[in-house]
């Protein structure tokens, strides 16, 4: 039997050449479909990783109780003040608690691709906010001096928005800034933002002394149920205590879902198109070769043997088109820098990451095409009647 | 001789909307075996629908077709295809090769049925094709062979696998003179020197004349004419 298989199938797939118009638009489409499913998965697994990447399970990032983005919390200096003084909550060689109360705001930044303005988050921040960043290096220039018109601004920024150059002057709503370094944190969101000295912005976006968000490093990651048993315990706080880990899960979730929610019906009804034009494909293939198939049968191949053969013919066009597919994805998208709107109303920059769970996937839906669309086909080639072998071609 | 086939009664009619057409109606004769028959008659008579029932690529109305104490018209399309696999070559007008395999990969394919291995095969397919005279050829493909060359490989691929009849419908109608000489000294030589039995369906008087007896089928019945096969 697979001598049968093998020769039939060696006969479909040496014959494609004549149907090469037809063949092509098959591979195309679904070259296409899986693009389109790779391009939505690799912007979703970029974001999602992003945002993943960034968390760290030894930091505590606290809230106001039931805000769940930094933007609309709102915290005064008591609750720093008390957050150093909790339990589970590491220091520094000379004693000082590692905890930052940080301001976050929204500034307008243009988009290089687009020239278009774009939410961008200005974090105001304190010296110990660089001992709560893993992996926190300047790249070039150097810290903002505390209590100047200095930023720091993430490489991510430097690469999707314009003006924020080293050593350039930029006006963010009233006020002027001078842009002296730019830092890394290795690609986690942290790099889509620009810092600057907390007490200035306090100042300039009259926020008196308040703050938005708490972050502190814990003495282990199983500190933080100390932590949130002494918030529980204290009634001059009211936060949402949550590691570092979870917080950016949260935040990444909703836009990678809703991502992931556009990219999949697309895909699946682009997917649907391809279909019939690999069913069309084969159909015509089997046409074209009924009284060779009938010749088969008559010699005394089966009918299943002539079956498998065009089943396997429109399997190999849809791998085709699936590897296509996914190789122009890896080529054009992976590693493509991006961004779009996180769940801080913010840009979130993050680069296209075509993983291989998201090929495997692409290359399921190809195939999951070429086997339906060689369905029928092939159950028609197994019943190609014998006395076909008498036409004319 | 012994007899090869044996049909009894035999019946084929079809129908074409509400019309019932009969081809042939109780048709009862024996086919010998070591036999060079060719079948005559005109458009329409049926020529070919018996060669389709003798091969076993057709079933019968009513009747039967037995071949070497086989009921043909009885096994079903699993054992039919094994048993055409076993016992009858095929040689078409068209010649029906595959395009795109050449001459050996196209004599090779009933061997892909058996149990030999690669290497008996390819034996095998190189004695075929040394029969029909086309050993050097066996690397070109159907569209590199003219219309004789590729009936020949036609030919070598209906006896590779030694079966016990070669049956053959229009053989030469689509050759010239000369091509359609050589494919019929071809036949004549595989039934005399290997003993082949042959069922020729032909319209050329010409062509018949190679084989040992002429059947006329006319309006479903026979009439048989021996003769002394041509030099």
């Amino acid at each position: 039997m697979f001598n049968q298989i093998g020769a039939v199938t060696m006969i479909n797939l040496r014959s494609i050449p004549q149907r090469a118009g037809l063949s092509l638009a098959t591979i195309i489409s679904i070259a296409l479909v899986t693009g389109v499913l790779l391009g939505f998965l690799a912007m979703s697994n970029g974001f999602r990783a992003t945002l993943q990447g960034t968390g760290s399970e030894s930091v505590a990032v606290m809230l106001r109780a039931g805000s769940q983005a930094e933007l609309n919390s709102g915290l005064s200096s008591d609750q720093v003040r008390l957050i150093e003084e909790a339990p589970g909550i590491a220091r520094d060689a000379e004693g000082a608690p590692l905890v930052s109360g940080e301001l976050f705001v929204i500034v307008d930044g243009i988009k290089r691709s687009s020239q278009t303005e774009a939410n961008l988050p200005l974090r105001g921040v304190g010296t110990q906010a660089l001992a709560l960043r893993d992996g926190f290096q300047m790249v070039e220039g150097r810290m903002f001096e505390p209590g100047t018109n200095e930023l720091v601004v993430g490489a991510g920024v430097i690469r999707e928005f314009s003006n924020f150059d080293l050593g350039e002057t930029i006006r963010l709503g009233p006020n002027e800034w001078v842009i002296v370094g730019i830092f890394s944190t290795g690609g986690s969101v942290f790099d889509s933002e620009i810092w600057a000295d907390i007490a200035v912005i306090q100042n300039l976006y009259n926020r008196g002394t308040g703050v938005q968000s708490i972050r502190a490093r814990l003495t282990s990651p199983e500190a933080i149920t100390e932590l949130q048993a002494y918030e529980e315990g204290e009634p001059r706080l009211n936060l949402d205590v949550q590691s570092e880990t979870d917080f950016f899960a949260g935040q990444a979730g909703g836009t990678a879902v809703l991502i992931e929610i556009i990219g999949w019906p697309l895909a699946i009804v682009m997917a649907i198109g391809a279909l019939a034009g690999a069913w069309n494909t084969m159909y015509s293939s089997v046409d074209t070769r009924m009284r060779e198939i009938a010749t088969l049968r008559a010699i005394g191949f089966s009918g299943f043997a002539a079956a498998v053969g065009t089943m396997v013919e429109s399997l190999v066009l849809a791998a085709i088109g699936g590897l296509v597919g996914a190789g122009a994805t890896y080529l054009v998208f992976n590693g493509v820098s991006a961004s779009t709107l996180g769940s801080g109303f913010t840009q979130v920059v993050f680069s296209f990451a075509v993983t291989g769970g998201s090929v495997l996937a692409g290359m399921i839906m190809a195939v999951i095409i070429g086997f339906f669309g060689g369905l029928v086909p092939a159950i028609r080639s197994a019943y190609v009647p014998l006395l076909t072998v008498h036409r004319s071609e | 001789m012994t007899s090869l086939y044996t049909l009894t009664d035999l019946s084929k009619g079809y129908t074409r909307g509400k019309e019932s057409i009969t081809i042939f109606e109780e048709l009862t004769m024996t086919i010998p075996e070591g036999d060079f028959m060719a079948i005559m008659g005109p458009s329409g008579s049926g020529k070919t629908t018996l060669l389709n029932l003798l091969g076993g690529i057709d079933r019968p109305t009513s009747g039967s077709v037995e071949c070497q104490g086989v009921r043909v018209d009885k096994l079903s399309e699993g054992k039919l295809a094994k048993w055409r696999s076993q016992n009858v070559g095929f040689i078409f007008q068209f010649y029906n090769l595959m395009p795109t395999l050449t001459a050996a990969q196209n004599v090779e394919l009933p061997l892909l049925l058996t149990g030999l291995s690669g290497k008996q095969r390819k034996e095998r397919v190189a004695t075929a094709l040394d029969i029909v005279g086309l050993a050097d050829r066996k690397g070109h493909r159907p569209r590199q062979l003219s219309g004789g060359q590729q009936q020949r490989v036609a030919i070598a691929r209906a006896i590779v696998a030694d079966p016990k009849v070669l049956l053959c419908d229009e053989p030469t109608g689509d050759l010239d003179r000369k091509s359609a000489d050589e494919i019929l000294e071809t036949l004549q030589l595989l039934n005399k020197d290997l003993g082949k039995t042959i069922v020729m369906v032909t319209h050329d008087p010409s062509a018949a004349r190679y084989a040992r007896r002429e059947l006329h089928l006319d309006k479903g019945r026979f009439v048989e004419q021996v003769q002394e096969p041509a030099q």
